[in-house]
């Protein structure tokens, strides 16, 4: 039992340390820490237009290295965020933002989920009243029913 | 009524089946272009095959031109060579290469091998203009229409089939509407 946890842990470690590799390294020199964590940013948001499901900073493809490159040259000539993001969609169209602008082609995406959900409450408050109505309108009896419960009672 | 409400979870399940079922067979490939409808961004590069002479965007504007990104490193273009040296003989078009992050020589050497379909091409080693154009593989082709407007992007091989059903109705569209300017 003892053997098999650690030869666990140990796989587990193994598979820790590729995931630790494939992630491509760049030697870029930042003008100062802020630059640096802009940088990471950036390259996070954007999106490679190669390989489609990875963001810059995860993207082993040549024009992913590219666009990195290309992000930090823009950083590097004091670029503002917005500027490098509106740069990329230039050219890249707006596929490149993993955050995509709000205006009426998107409209479906950022707030589609609010409004199926405020669909859902309004469906639940519905039935939830349907069904307590009906259980009131039941339980009430009118005067003629009272009599009849009270002759079969009485009958008794 | 009621019955009817009671198969709405039904038909919703369908509909939603039929919408995935139809996102199978997307590519996922084909990007619409961001420049579509834009102008040739501007460019300052050489030909491929001689080095001192420099070509800029106005040398790319007068008919319907096709502009074919190729690089000797990308296999899909050797695919799609014999068919580029076809479109090269149709005279409704001119078509010029891009050569892409590619090394000079070797593109030279490609050019003579496999014969050089391309009235010239334009050297991008740095693959700036390819940027510019918002390239992201090869092999891509881009429609220019008479005035330098970019009408369409198409990435992915070129060949017969494709060649008639996505770049021949444009181009018969595009000399409609220059007849019509006229």
């Amino acid at each position: 039992m003892k053997l098999l946890k650690t030869l666990f842990i140990a796989l587990v470690l193994v598979g820790t340390t590729n995931l630790a590799y494939a992630s491509p390294v760049d030697t870029y020199e930042f003008q100062d820490e802020v630059t640096k964590i802009r940088f990471q940013a950036l390259t996070k948001e954007l999106r490679c237009p190669k390989c489609q499901n990875q963001n810059l900073a995860d993207s082993n493809s040549p024009i992913a290295a590219d666009l990195r490159r290309e992000v930090y040259n823009l950083l590097e000539q004091n670029k503002a965020d917005s500027e490098i993001v509106d740069f990329m969609v230039d050219r890249y169209g707006e596929f490149v933002l993993y955050r995509p602008k709000v205006n009426s082609m998107t409209y479906v995406l950022w707030f589609g989920p609010a409004i199926l959900i405020l669909f859902g409450v309004v469906v639940v408050i519905f039935v939830v009243r349907k069904k307590q109505q009906q259980v009131n309108e039941t339980q009430t009896l009118s005067a003629e029913q009272k009599d009849q419960l009270k002759d079969i009672l009485n009958n008794k | 009524m009621n019955k009817l409400i009671r198969f709405i979870p039904l038909i919703l399940c369908v509909a939603l089946g039929v919408v995935l079922y139809r996102g199978l067979f997307l590519n996922p490939q084909e990007l619409p272009s961001a420049l579509i409808g834009k102008k040739v961004p501007e460019f300052q590069l050489t030909k491929l095959l001689d080095e001192t002479s420099i070509i800029t965007s106005a040398d790319l504007v007068g008919k319907v031109v096709l502009v074919n990104v190729w690089a000797t490193w990308c296999p899909t273009c050797k695919y799609e060579h014999p068919y580029l040296l076809d479109i090269s003989k149709d005279e409704r078009v001119v078509l010029y290469g891009l050569n892409y992050k590619d090394d000079r020589q070797a593109a030279q050497q490609w050019l003579q091998h496999y014969k050089d379909p391309y009235v010239f091409s334009i050297f991008d080693e740095e693959g700036t203009l390819g940027l510019d154009l918002g390239v992201y593989g090869a092999p891509e082709t881009f429609v220019i229409d008479h005035y330098g407007v970019i009408r369409k992007r198409f990435a992915g091989a070129i060949d017969t089939r494709v060649w008639q059903r996505e770049f021949v109705p444009l181009i018969t569209q595009l000399e409609a509407e220059r007849a019509k300017g006229i």
